[in-house]
């Protein structure tokens, strides 16, 4: 329902915003947390507008992240590209990102590698059939779904930084928009840290971003995504790769705090330097 | 806008019920059904029908009266042979519903469709249809139904009034004009709750399970403004029903 309805009572405080009693939130919180937990990887069949996991997660990220959000926020404000990311809110849109340009930038800068992590996730043309792969990705920002994403049967690339799903819940207009950075962001984080969009991938990423970020969300999904891996797969990820997350996490400085769309042309690894991200392990994810 | 708001959760609006009513939506259609007390041959439109829960509860209960008649003129066959009453019996099976009918009239396509599904995944086909209308202008014939019903949609029509004098007009005289809706509950504290269970509880679950906020918020909105008990009343005797 895209019409603003005018509702008695209703406040909002930006484009999509729902204002929430306390007492929703903590209903709504506990009622994500329980529908998130179920099975975070299933989205709904085509057409259908899906309550589930990605979505949930999202909403249980919103409902929770009042301590965290305003957190982020002050790092933000403190820090002076933070500063000119939250007065110029830029977004990361296909309509605002020149992919040709990105794709024609060398290998290993910023631009060229995060559109080709673009590429290889989400949907995949096959003579004009869509063969939807599953996207966890999704899972752990709360993107929309795939059912979401424009399908083409030619292009290749469609994790659509689009379908990130906007803030709903957030009661503060500057943290809606800190809530909507992290998620548009997230991709990059892959990218930065050379994650792959399995699950392992994702809870690597979950768990450097829940030191950083100290989301609840992140923590919950950090902590139950292992959940369904099997003894191999949770095997290096305890004793490689989320100790070396949890390293970057704590040794890199706010990931929020760089204006990435004007760091296009910079190599990914003059980045993690410039962050204090480590060089992540040598093991198959 | 209701149009949208019905075609957005269509597919989930079931479940909704369930867990809204905790359940207990079943047995407030369970009683319809019953003070209706259909009799085989009747002919039922269930207007705003959506998902079927009333057309399908009518075709088992005049089943279930159907057996029964079967049963009691079987008892009284007692010099048949065999064969006779085997015949009887056959003949009066390709009649499970001894030609009573239901049409599911519904303006969202979208409901009408789960409601086909369901009644395909159920196994109910004879006896049942499925129409695309509006309640305020019903693409029937004069006096045609023996019995209307509307459970829970005449508060989503825009003019009551019309909806009304159309289902006083497709029933035959002596037909019945049956609603199922919610109404205002007049003990304070009971109120009170009732208050605080629709508006903080009843958007979460729409946003939890169908991904809706907005469509339940204007639900539970939608259920304060219908008009009270009374004024229905009035309404309905206006449109010249008796004895409502």
């Amino acid at each position: 329902m895209e019409e603003e309805v005018e509702m008695e009572g209703w406040h909002q405080l930006y484009p999509g915003h729902i204002p929430t009693s306390p007492l929703q939130k903590v209903l709504l919180a506990a009622g994500s947390a329980v529908m998130a937990l179920c099975d975070p990887y299933r989205h709904g069949k085509a057409g259908e507008r899906s309550a589930c996991h990605p979505h949930m997660v999202a909403v249980l990220g919103e409902t929770t992240g009042c301590l965290a959000l305003p957190n982020l926020r002050d790092k933000m404000k403190n820090h002076p590209e933070g500063y000119r990311i939250l007065r110029e809110r830029p977004r990361i849109r296909l309509s605002t990102l020149d992919m040709a340009r990105l794709q024609g930038l060398p290998d290993g800068s910023l631009g060229r590698e995060y559109v080709r992590f673009l590429e290889n996730n989400v949907s995949v043309g096959f003579h004009g059939v869509q063969i939807p792969v599953a996207d966890p990705c999704a899972w752990s920002t709360g993107e929309i779904g795939a059912t979401e994403l424009s399908w083409t049967s030619l292009d290749l690339q469609k994790v659509s930084p689009d379908t990130r799903m906007p803030p709903k819940f957030v009661d503060d207009e500057e943290l809606a928009y800190v809530i909507q950075r992290y998620r548009e962001v997230h991709d990059l984080m892959h990218t930065l840290l050379g994650m792959p969009t399995n699950m392992l991938g994702e809870v690597v990423v979950k768990w450097f971003e829940a030191i950083q970020t100290g989301l609840p969300m992140c923590v919950l999904g950090a902590a139950f995504g292992p959940v369904r891996l099997s003894t191999r797969k949770l095997q290096v990820l305890a004793t490689e790769l989320v100790p070396w997350a949890i390293r970057s996490g704590l040794n890199a400085s706010c990931v929020l705090n760089i204006y990435y769309e004007q760091r296009w042309e910079q190599p990914v690894e003059s980045l993690r330097e410039e962050l204090g991200i480590f060089p992540p392990p040598a093991v198959r994810v | 806008m209701i149009y949208q708001v019905f075609e957005n959760v269509a597919k989930k609006y079931d479940v909704m019920n369930d867990s809204m009513t905790l359940g207990i939506h079943r047995v407030w259609k369970d009683i319809l059904v019953h003070k209706m007390n259909p009799c085989p041959g009747t002919l039922l439109l269930d207007v705003a029908g959506g998902t079927g829960d009333i057309a399908f509860r009518f075709i088992n209960y005049v089943r279930s009266v159907r057996k029964r008649q079967l049963q009691r003129k079987l008892k009284h066959h007692q010099n048949l042979s065999w064969q006779e009453i085997f015949e009887s019996y056959q003949k009066d099976e390709f009649n499970s519903l001894g030609d009573s009918q239901v049409v599911v009239c519904d303006i969202n396509r979208e409901m009408l469709k789960v409601g086909k599904q369901k009644a395909q995944h159920l196994g109910y086909s004879e006896g049942l249809s499925w129409v695309l209308g509006n309640a305020e202008e019903l693409p029937f014939d004069d006096d045609k139904f023996d019995v209307y019903t509307i459970a829970f949609g005449i508060r989503n029509v825009t003019r009551i009034d019309l909806a009304l004098q159309e289902a006083y007009r497709v029933l035959k005289p002596g037909g019945r004009f049956l609603c199922l809706e919610f109404s205002h509950v007049s003990n304070p504290l009971l109120s009170r709750l009732y208050d605080l269970y629709s508006f903080q509880v009843i958007p979460v679950l729409g946003e939890v399970i169908a991904g809706d906020w907005r469509s339940y918020q204007y639900l539970v909105e939608s259920i304060r403004q219908f008009p009270p008990q009374e004024e229905l009343k009035a309404m309905i005797e206006d449109a010249g029903f008796f004895k409502a």
